[in-house]
Formats: C-alpha cells, sequence, structure tokens
C-alpha cells in the first residue's frame, strides 16, 4: 500500500489508534516503540533494584526470602541488559541511523518491526513467569549445572532459556536489518569515512550482534534441550561439562558489554562535538578504536573464567587481549577531551550527560584493566568489586549516554526541548546518587563480600557500605522520578524546538521536529562529514570548496512522489505465533502446533504482502 | 563540582577503610601468596589513581575553561592532530605492558606448581568438596573428614584439592589467596601457606542456588603443637557415653539422621550431610554460619528450615525431649 501523505502510510482503515502502533513499519515510530518499551523496563529492573537494596540494607534483613531475592537478581539482571540496555540503544539506532544517513527508512521495514515485536513478546513471556510459578534463579548467567532440572526444578530456567531465544531472534534480525541499512542506504556521496561517528558504532554493534547473540541462542537452546529432553551437554555425570556453558555463554557475554558501550561512544561522539562546536578530533581514530574494539571483544571471553581453572597460560593470553582492548578506548577517551579543548562549550543537558559519561567511564575503565590482572582477579572475581566496575560502564557509561541520547533527540522526535533547569536536577542527583551506590562496592570487593548473596552477618562488618548503597540507589530512583516529570510534562508544554536548536552538524537535523514520514523531500547530496553544519557554515568548511548538502524543501502544496513501505500486521502477527510456540514448549504441543500455524500464516501472507 | 564530588568519595571511601578493624581482607594479607597479590593490586591502585587523577583533571579542566561565556561561538575548528594522537596510545600502551608484565610475574609466583609443594618439608594435603551449602574438609593422609572448620599448622604448605559435590561453587579465604572454583567433574588444585596464626573468614564465591549466602568456612592457622592435638583428637574414636548423651546417641543411631551424617565407627555411614564424629570441636557449624552453642543446635534441630530456608536438612519434627539429647550427644563428640 504506497500511499504518501504527512502520516504513516497505512490503508485508512489502520490510521491511528492502536492499529496504527500494532502495524507501523516506520522506523521513527519503531524507534519510538523500543524506547519507550525499553524504558518501562528500566523502571521494572530499577525496582528490582531497588527491592535488592533494601534487603541488603542491614545484615540478616528478612524483607525478601533467599529464593525471592534469587528471583529477583536473575531478573534485575536479565531486565537490565536484554530488556532494558540494548533494545534502547537499538531504539536510538532506529530512530536516527536512516535519517543521519539521509534514507527514507531501514532497508527492511517490515523486518525491523518484526525485531520490536520479538523483543516486547520476549520481555512479557519472562515477566510471565512470576505468576506461572517463580522467575528464573540462576542468575542472568544462568551457570550450568545449577541451570538444570535436578538443581531448578521448576520453569523458571525454561522461561528464561525460551525469553533469550525469542529476544535474540528480534536482535539478530535487528542486527542484519541495520548492517544492509548502512551499507546500502547511504546518501549520495556519504562514504563509509563520512559517516556520523553515531552511524559507525552502530554498525560496528551490529556485526557483534550478528556474531555474538547466535552464540547466546545456541546456549539456551541447548539448555532447554538438556531441561526438557535429557541432553548431557553441561552435566558432567552424562559426559557433559559444566565449562562448556561457560565458553558458549562468554563468547557471546563478552562481546554483548561491547554492543552495550559502542552505541553509547556513538552518542557521546555525537553529542561532544555539537555542543563543543567544531569536529570530532580524530575522526579516523575513532573510526579505527571502534572496529578494533569490535574485533579484539571476540578474543578476550574467559577473562570472566579466570577462577576456573584454566591454566596459567590461557589466563595469560586472555589478560594480555583483555589489556589490550584498553587501548582503543583510552584513544577515544582522549579524543573526547581533545574535542572539548579549545571549544565554545554550549553547557547544556546533552552534554552534561556526556561529561558525566566520559567521568564515569574512565572510573569503570580503570577498574576494568585492574581486574585483567589475573592475580588480582582471583581475589575481586565474583565479589562485589566486580559489581562496582559493571556498574560504573554500564551505568555511568551507557546509562548517562542514554540519558545524554534523550536529551539530544527528544526534540527531534517530539518538536518540544525537554527542560533545561530539571535536566541539570536530574543530572547532579543521578550522579550524587550513583557514586554513592556503587563506589562502596570496590571496598566491599575487597573486604570479601561475594556476589548475588541475599544476606550478610553483622559481624562479617560489610553493614556501613551497604547502608550507604541503599541510601544512594533511592538518590538515583529521585533523579529517575525528575527525568520522567520532565519528560510528561514537556511533552504537553515543552517549549517547541524547531528543526535544529542545538545548532548541530548532522543530516537528522536538517528536517522538521518531528519529521515527516518520508524524512527528506529530496534525498540530500553529501560532501562532507557535517554536511549541515558546513551547509550552514561554509566559511568553517576548512577549505573545501564543494557546495554543501541540499536540503530543498518543495513548494508549498506540493507532494513528492515518494514510495513509502505502508504498515503491516505481519510482523506482530508472526512474532505472536512465536510466542505461543515458545508456551506451548512449556506447557502443551497444541500450543506449539497453534503456534507454528500462525508463524506459517504470517509468512505466507508476509510474502505475498504487495507493497 | 564534580571533582569535589569524586574527592567526598575518594574520602568516604578512605573513612570505610579506617573503620574496619584491620583493613579489608584482600588488604590484609597473612600468607606469602596473598601478599604477592596484595603487592600487585596496590601497584595497580596507584597507577590506576594515577591516569584517573590526570585524565578526570584534563576533563573537567577542559569543560570548565572551555564553556562558552559569550555569544561569540565560533572556536578553531581542529580536526586532530597526528603527533598527539600517536602519543596517546603509545603511552597508555607502554604504561600497561609493563603492570601487565609485573602481573605475569604475581600470576607466576601464585599459580599451583605440584612439584612446589611436594617439595615443601612440610605439606598438609586437604580435600575441599563444595556442597550445597555448606564446606567438606578431608585430610586423606590423616584419615579426618571434617566441615566448616578447617585447621592447618602454623607454616606449613597446605595443599588443596578443590571438587563439587553437585553444582559450581568458589573456595575463597581472601587473606589466604585467590579463588578457585569447585567444579562438578573437574579437580581444581590450589594452595596457600600458612605463615601466620589466626583465624580467617571465607565465603563461597560462585552463585549455588538459594543459600549461597550462608555457604562460609574458617581456616584455624595454629601452633603445630595445637594442630597436631587437633588431629589427636579428630582421630580419636568417639568416647563411652552415659546418661542423656548416650539416649541421645540412641536417638541419633535409630533415626533419620543416620541417612545423611556419618559417625565414624557407628551404623551411622550417612554421606549426604557433613560428618559429625567430632562435631562439639567445631567453632561453627551450618556452613559456619552459626556459632557452635547448645542454644544454636536446638534452635537448629528444632527446625533447620527456619534458620536456613532451603538448605537439605528437613524439618524432622523432633520433640523437645528428642532435641536435649540430641545437643547432649552432639556437644560430647570433642
Amino acid at each position: 500500500m504506497a500511499t504518501t501523505t504527512g502520516a504513516l502510510a497505512l490503508p485508512r482503515r489502520y490510521e491511528g489508534g492502536v492499529l496504527k502502533w500494532l502495524g507501523t513499519t516506520n522506523h521513527k515510530n519503531i524507534g519510538i516503540l523500543y524506547l519507550t518499551t525499553a524504558f518501562v523496563f528500566f523502571l521494572v529492573g530499577g525496582i528490582e533494584a531497588l527491592l535488592i537494596r533494601v534487603q541488603l540494607g542491614a545484615p540478616d534483613n528478612t524483607l525478601l526470602s533467599p529464593e525471592t531475592y534469587n528471583q529477583i537478581f536473575t531478573m534485575h539482571g536479565t531486565t537490565m541488559i536484554f530488556l532494558f540496555a540494548m533494545p534502547i540503544l537499538v531504539g536510538f539506532g532506529n530512530f536516527a541511523v536512516p535519517l543521519m544517513i539521509g534514507a527514507r527508512d531501514m532497508a527492511f521495514p517490515r523486518l525491523n518491526a518484526l525485531s520490536y515485536w520479538l523483543f516486547l513478546f520476549g520481555g512479557l513471556l519472562l515477566y510471565s513467569s512470576f505468576l506461572l510459578g517463580g522467575a528464573p534463579n540462576a542468575g542472568w548467567f544462568a551457570y550450568a549445572p545449577l541451570t538444570g532440572t535436578q538443581f531448578s526444578p521448576s520453569h523458571g530456567m525454561d522461561f528464561w532459556a525460551l525469553g533469550i531465544i525469542l529476544t535474540g531472534l528480534g536482535s539478530t534480525a535487528g542486527a542484519i536489518n541495520f548492517i544492509v541499512t548502512i551499507l546500502n542506504m547511504r546518501a549520495p556521496g556519504m562514504t563509509l569515512l563520512k559517516m556520523p561517528l553515531f552511524v559507525w558504532q552502530m554498525l560496528v554493534t551490529t556485526f557483534l550482534i550478528l556474531f555474538a547473540i547466535p552464540s547466546l541462542t545456541v546456549d539456551a537452546i541447548l539448555l532447554f534441550l538438556e531441561r526438557n529432553f535429557g541432553a548431557p551437554f553441561y552435566v558432567a555425570s552424562q559426559g557433559g561439562d559444566p565449562l562448556l556453558w561457560q565458553h558458549l555463554f562468554w563468547f557471546f557475554g563478552h562481546p554483548e558489554v561491547y554492543i552495550l558501550i559502542l552505541p553509547a561512544f556513538g552518542i557521546i561522539s555525537e553529542v561532544i562535538p555539537v555542543f563543543a562546536r567544531k569536529p570530532i578530533f580524530g575522526y579516523g581514530a575513532i573510526v579505527l578504536s571502534g572496529i578494533a574494539i569490535g574485533f579484539l571483544g571476540f578474543t578476550v571471553w574467559a577473562h570472566h573464567m579466570f577462577a576456573v581453572g584454566l591454566s596459567p597460560i590461557a589466563d595469560a593470553v586472555f589478560s594480555l587481549d583483555s589489556v589490550i582492548i584498553a587501548v582503543p578506548t583510552s584513544i577515544k577517551i582522549f579524543n573526547w577531551i581533545a574535542t572539548l579543548w579549545g571549544g565554545k562549550i554550549n553547557v547544556k543537558a546533552p552534554l552534561l550527560f556526556a561529561i558525566g559519561f566520559i567521568a564515569m567511564f574512565i572510573v569503570g575503565g580503570l577498574s576494568g584493566v585492574s581486574l585483567a590482572m589475573v592475580p588480582v582477579d582471583f581475589q575481586v572475581e565474583d565479589s562485589y568489586y566486580v559489581v562496582a566496575h559493571l556498574h560504573y560502564v554500564l551505568f555511568g557509561g551507557t546509562v548517562f549516554a542514554i540519558f545524554a541520547g534523550f536529551f539530544y533527540w527528544f526534540p527531534k522526535m517530539t518538536g518540544r526541548l525537554l527542560s533545561e533547569k530539571l535536566g541539570r536536577l536530574q543530572f547532579w542527583t543521578m550522579l550524587v546518587g550513583f557514586n554513592l551506590t556503587f563506589f562502596p562496592m570496590h571496598l566491599l570487593g575487597l573486604m570479601g563480600m561475594p556476589r548475588r548473596v541475599y544476606t550478610y552477618d553483622a559481624g562479617q562488618g560489610w553493614t556501613l557500605p551497604n547502608l550507604i548503597e541503599t541510601v544512594g540507589a533511592f538518590i538515583i530512583a529521585i533523579a529517575i522520578g525528575i527525568f520522567l516529570h520532565n519528560f510528561f510534562a514537556s511533552l504537553r508544554k515543552g517549549q517547541p524546538a524547531g528543526d535544529d536548536p542545538w545548532d548541530a552538524q548532522t543530516l537528522e537535523w536538517a528536517t522538521s521536529s518531528p519529521p515527516p514520514a518520508y524524512n527528506f523531500a529530496v534525498i540530500p547530496v553529501v560532501h562532507s562529514r557535517r554536511p549541515l553544519w558546513d551547509q550552514k557554515y561554509p566559511a568553517q568548511a576548512g577549505g573545501e570548496p564543494a557546495p554543501a548538502a541540499q536540503t530543498p524543501t518543495l513548494p508549498e502544496g506540493e507532494r513528492p512522489a515518494i514510495h513509502l513501505p505502508g504498515g503491516s500486521l505481519n510482523p506482530v502477527l508472526l512474532a505472536f505465533g512465536l510466542l505461543l510456540a515458545a508456551y506451548g514448549l512449556i506447557y502443551t504441543p497444541w500450543l506449539i502446533a497453534a503456534g507454528i500455524v500462525i508463524v506459517f500464516a504470517g509468512i505466507i501472507r508476509w510474502v505475498l504482502e504487495r507493497r | 563540582m564534580v571533582k569535589y564530588l569524586k574527592v567526598f568519595s575518594i574520602l568516604v571511601y578512605v573513612a570505610l577503610l579506617a573503620g574496619c578493624a584491620g583493613g579489608p581482607a584482600v588488604l590484609s594479607p597473612a600468607s606469602p601468596g596473598a601478599g604477592q597479590i596484595h603487592k600487585l593490586t596496590s601497584l595497580v591502585f596507584w597507577i590506576a589513581l594515577a591516569v584517573f587523577l590526570v585524565v578526570e583533571g584534563l576533563l573537567i579542566y577542559a569543560a570548565v575553561r572551555f564553556s562558552r561565556r559569550t555569544e561569540d561561538s565560533m572556536p578553531k575548528q581542529t580536526r586532530g592532530n597526528r603527533r598527539l594522537e600517536i602519543g596517546w596510545t603509545l603511552a597508555p600502551a607502554i604504561v600497561l605492558v609493563v603492570v601487565f608484565a609485573v602481573s605475569l610475574r604475581t600470576l607466576r609466583l601464585v599459580a599451583y606448581q605440584p612439584s612446589a609443594t611436594t617439595a615443601a618439608g612440610n605439606v598438609i594435603h586437604v580435600r575441599v568438596v563444595g556442597h550445597q551449602w555448606w564446606w567438606e574438609f578431608d585430610y586423606p593422609d590423616l584419615n579426618i573428614v571434617t566441615a566448616d572448620d578447617m585447621h592447618v599448622p602454623a607454616g606449613a604448605v597446605v595443599d588443596l584439592q578443590v571438587e563439587s559435590a553437585d553444582v559450581i561453587h568458589s573456595y575463597w579465604v581472601p587473606q589466604l589467596g585467590g579463588k578457585i572454583d569447585a567444579i562438578p567433574g573437574h579437580t581444581n588444585q590450589t594452595w596457600f601457606q600458612a605463615t601466620q596464626a589466626g583465624t580467617f573468614q571465607g565465603q563461597c564465591a560462585e552463585f549455588c542456588g538459594v543459600e549461597h549466602a550462608k555457604m562460609r568456612l574458617e581456616v584455624i592457622v595454629e601452633p603445630a603443637d595445637q594442630f597436631q592435638a587437633w588431629v589427636a583428637q579428630e582421630q580419636a574414636p568417639i568416647p563411652t557415653l552415659t546418661g542423656v548423651a548416650a539416649q541421645g546417641q540412641q536417638a541419633f543411631l535409630g533415626g533419620a539422621c543416620v541417612g545423611c551424617h556419618t559417625i565414624n565407627g557407628t551404623q551411622a555411614q550417612g554421606k549426604v550431610g557433613p560428618n559429625l564424629t567430632h562435631f562439639a570441636s567445631r567453632k561453627m557449624f551450618a556452613g559456619a554460619t552459626l556459632d557452635n552453642t547448645p542454644e544454636n543446635l536446638a534452635r537448629w534441630l528444632a527446625n533447620p528450615q527456619a534458620v536456613k530456608p532451603g538448605n537439605k536438612m528437613p524439618d524432622l519434627n523432633l520433640t523437645d525431649t528428642q532435641i536435649s539429647e540430641l545437643v547432649a550427644f552432639l556437644e560430647s563428640l570433642k
């Protein structure tokens, strides 16, 4: 159904309301779906974190039983990684990448929608476990043999495996979509080395997803086969090996953390130049270091396994690779500082969060380097020191970058600015709360407190740091509350943003806020890395005499002849069929059959659909 | 502002550090191996602190110094500086390689070497077995099987063979050295030299199920003569008992206890739970989470599930009489 209007191009009967959203294939709408859904999961994961912190706020606390606590921390990790951080970064990618490369949409719009629905349904499947016999309780990393039916008899781990498989399918499909889009649909003149850095980091990230997520999907399938069909992969007594799980899992798990940080690097690499009002310092180094991190990220997985009894030589090799990865990472940090250096910095909320990101990521990076040293890791592995490290890079890093992205792109998505005052209040509150919560954890690890413990003894000396951390967690909660207030208030009556409120540099700011469904009336021709900036400030174009990007507008009332993909309900249908089949795998073959029928119906309708 | 927060955080750290008696376990080594790791940790810490102060300082300086103060808003559009970029690629690489080399040396010093332990004059071999949720200690050369407390003589090299009876656990006594996982189907080897007398706390460091938080142990390093006395005590048969204790012995041997527990020289040969032969000589029980007192033991026997929910010992619905008999029995097994 090809129609061209300012609104989403759906057959009339789909316009508006729930059906519009169920059938959307527009990258901006899908991006918004990802962002809002992932943010809801962030709030849920945050509540789980608060429960953990209240339970640990006092020794021998009885707020949560050990079984409940173990489900809560398992779901906290699983939610934050698979249902918040990955999808929200993909959400930014979905919204911004086609705009930044001058395209009208992703290469495969329906596949894009399918990725979203698989994410949502995978998340709902996971959370339904709370009502269906108990949530998964063996940690987000689900080490065998604890995850086998002998030690985890309830269905919790089956929900975990199937939820991971569903969301993983969505991620893999999304990765293919991004790679094809970025490699094939850039505007004329935009060579790879003229792409915005956010697009570069998304490209590397989606290659990581393409190679890492299938490893996790296979692990989860093997686990499901072991639990339900007696397959012997991870059980020693049947000839299997628990370490097989760890190798397969961390082969995914380490690239996963780069999947979580590279898009954040990309957001920071967009925000800092715009607010410093100069180009990124060392564009080429940022590109190369991103590729290096992506590649090296696959060679370090066993640094999560230093204590399992690998030979010292194996330990040393993985240690060396882990140390080497610190080099491209530190290059980026210096490049960002050098970008700020000599700038005329416009200190607004996106920039505050970006600076906070760099400041916190430096701490997380340093603790990461300490963990790469095997003997140090022998002591602090699986202790609160690691919890400190991972939260400095994932919260101090990724979450701060996500808020930088929110404050940066919210005007483009909605046409209104978020409140600057509330943004600053949130930033400082979050910074204080975050450091209070996670800095003492370095100390707790050195004091011998292991991870994943539901309580501790008053005599162990861990009480005061834990109490401070609990207070800090509630300060973070206040900061999030400030953001929510800011978000809803600004949606309704925020200051109108205009097309380019930040005087930015890349193509998405050359459209209206929000952009029309077709993004650009005429696809721009690109001649530089900062097409919009060079168009606005030709004198600053640094001696490049070529004409800057063209984003002409058409005469009033005239409609461009643009073919846009119409909406389609087949993605949500197909995802729903897979969801039914997943429940069927736990409960009854009838549901598997029903699910498969719906999946096939969806595929056939998809193939025959007239575009 | 951010810099002040960083300083504040560091002060909090130092305050907490000063607040704990003797400092954090990892930084209070009681063995040469733990000492080597402590030295490396300190080196890494000081270098990291220096890097932190420099880089964080540059960041904050840049953010403050170059903030736009007027509406004049076009800075020099610098794109890069080849020499600077090469410099800040090489400098971290060199620092990292140096620290890595030091870490390799430390790794060689702390890694398990079978030749080193057999060559040492005074070696104690212990088989450490992780169970959900307690630690078993088996001294094959001494014919001793016990739980929760590991006694070793001061000065000895302790050679540990670490195994698991069920899921993955991790043996960790931070003051004595790094950790090693206990993995079903694998045997891992580690060691430490007990140069300092004292009692050192340990805890399972790999999530192993519902009561992972309560799977602790103590290593008791004592002078050689005390250790020999302990060995003799553990190797001795159980005493002949009279009175309430003897009634308790009857209750034990005639009840469900024998299905899970061993008492050497009796028909109680269960291997599921800890060996209780010299239970009264232990400082702690229940995964080293409870002090070994008659009150605690009575509470445990009355309902183990209330004390450590999910643990493998069921509630046996014992009467008060049975409980006091069993307590008398177990507390006389010195």
